[in-house]
């Protein structure tokens, strides 16, 4: 199926509902995770990031949860965007679900926004990012490092940057700050 | 001697350890300049600061350069399970590093080959990586804020950001989680948990508050929590007990965002350069009032 036929019906799996068809595809590392997340979403796949099952030994801390019905054209797409699977594994216990709550805290002048252990705070005014705060993983303080002092538009995306859970808490938190800010 | 061990945002930095200098604004680590944000240069940078104003020990580092990849953490994983037996600290505090939980118990493993156990204190990925490995007792102290304390107070979450959500609602009742943590051992005999009030607990509940002064904008500036746990490390170190080493810390800490005079944007080495003078404070207090303290 071309791609671009693909794009035209972005949400034809988005009330499907989560059982025995459903499978999770497994990554060396983070950083494929959020990368195959973003191409598998741009290109209309109903996907979402989850906690793997404590049986799957290999891999990281992050897995994609699929439609199993279209494991082959799912694969066909990572195998060509050059970030194949480790392996692809059906969902058969529930999977951890990442937070979802945001925490908002508004200090008159500033905006600040939190998602698990993240927070990320820019000036109102210019929606400069004056302060990132929070996380264990070692990508933070340099995320912090490539953010701070920039504009919400200006800023690299965690998601771009990160490789870690808590990287991409902070995407959670930095989209949920654009989706208040911007317009 | 204390030692701190993490990362630093460089993925160029190699692995190197050694006393650590502040100078100029940079720490100083066998010749090697590194700027002082946030993560492990915030929290090394408050504790030389504060050792130094009290004529404290030494301060000593391990570190590497790691960007989230991994790589430099596992390398210094491996440096420690393979040398850490030959060094003596009084205190030992790991910090950013990539949460793994089975370098965790083989750090752990090596820490217990020291001719002498130091004070252990875990904060940041390496306390993720103790929770994980179930070997939370093991530690002196944890120093989560409360985002991180609800997820040890999670039994069943491997990082915060699977904290579940019937927990994370619970953020404001930090004493239910407190008892919680403890409930399914994971919190250390000690949780210094900082916040918009900084409690100091163990097993039995929480001993002591800290809530004064007070700055909503302490929550948003990276680093206060880092600055907070090099604080305690430095007290421990310099003989203090644990409750009295964590409220003091508290305290300092707090001082020294109020002398930094604080908003959102403030940087973190703002509030370092206000170590001293929030020391002198709380410790001239501490020592004319010390039968009242506590």
């Amino acid at each position: 199926m071309p791609v671009f036929s693909r794009k035209k019906e972005p949400d034809r799996n988005k009330n499907e509902k989560r059982s025995v068809d459903r499978g999770i595809l497994v990554f060396e590392n983070t950083s494929e995770v959020i990368q195959a997340e973003n191409i598998l979403k741009k290109s209309g796949w109903s996907v979402n990031v989850m906690g793997p099952p404590p049986e799957i030994q290999r891999g990281c801390d992050l897995v994609i949860e699929f439609p199993l019905i279209e494991e082959l054209n799912i694969l066909r797409e990572l195998r060509n965007a050059g970030i194949p699977p480790l392996t692809v594994v059906p969902v058969t216990a529930p999977l951890l679900k990442p937070v979802d709550l945001f925490h908002t805290k508004d200090f008159g002048a500033y905006l600040m926004v939190r998602a698990a252990n993240m927070k990320i705070t820019v000036a109102k005014e210019d929606l400069k990012i004056v302060n990132i705060s929070g996380g264990g993983c070692p990508d933070v303080p340099y995320l912090a490092w490539q953010m701070v002092g920039k504009t919400l538009e200006e800023a690299p995306r965690p998601r771009d940057l990160g490789h870690t859970l808590c990287g991409y808490a902070l995407e959670l938190a930095y989209e949920e700050l654009r989706q208040k800010c911007l317009p | 001697m204390l030692a701190v061990i993490g990362a630093v945002p460089d993925q160029l930095f190699p692995l190197t350890h050694g006393p650590v200098r502040l100078t100029g604004g940079h720490l100083v680590i066998n010749g090697l300049k590194l700027p002082v944000n946030r993560g492990t240069p915030a929290l090394l940078a408050a504790a030389v600061k504060a050792s130094e104003w009290i004529n404290g020990p030494e301060i000593y580092a391990f570190l590497v350069g790691d960007i989230g990849k991994g790589e430099g953490s596992r390398q210094l994983y491996r440096f420690l399970t393979e040398h850490l037996s030959g060094f003596d600290f009084q205190v030992l505090t790991f910090h950013y590093l990539q949460p793994d939980a089975d370098w965790h118990n083989k750090v752990l493993f090596a820490v217990e080959t020291m001719a002498r156990r130091p004070v252990l204190i875990a904060d940041a990925g390496f306390m993720y990586a103790a929770k994980m490995s179930g070997q939370s007792p093991c530690y002196d102290f944890f120093t989560p804020d409360v985002g991180e304390l609800a997820f040890l107070a999670d039994e069943i979450a491997p990082h915060p950001f699977y904290t579940r959500g019937f927990i994370l609602h619970q953020n404001n009742n930090v004493p239910d989680l407190i008892k919680r943590a403890y409930q399914h051992r994971n919190a250390a005999k000690y949780l210094l948990v900082k916040g918009e009030v900084d409690y100091i607990a163990n097993e039995n509940g929480i001993i002591e508050t800290v809530d004064n002064p007070s700055f909503d904008s302490m929550e948003a500036i990276g680093g206060t929590g880092d600055t907070l746990t090099g604080l305690l490390a430095v007290l421990c170190g310099a003989g203090f007990k644990p409750v009295e080493a964590a409220v003091l810390a508290a305290r300092v800490n707090r001082w020294s965002g109020c002398y930094a005079n604080l908003s959102p944007a403030t940087q973190v080495a703002e509030l370092i350069g206000k170590i001293p003078p929030a020391l002198s404070k709380i410790l001239d207090g501490y020592h004319k009032d010390k039968t009242g303290f506590l």
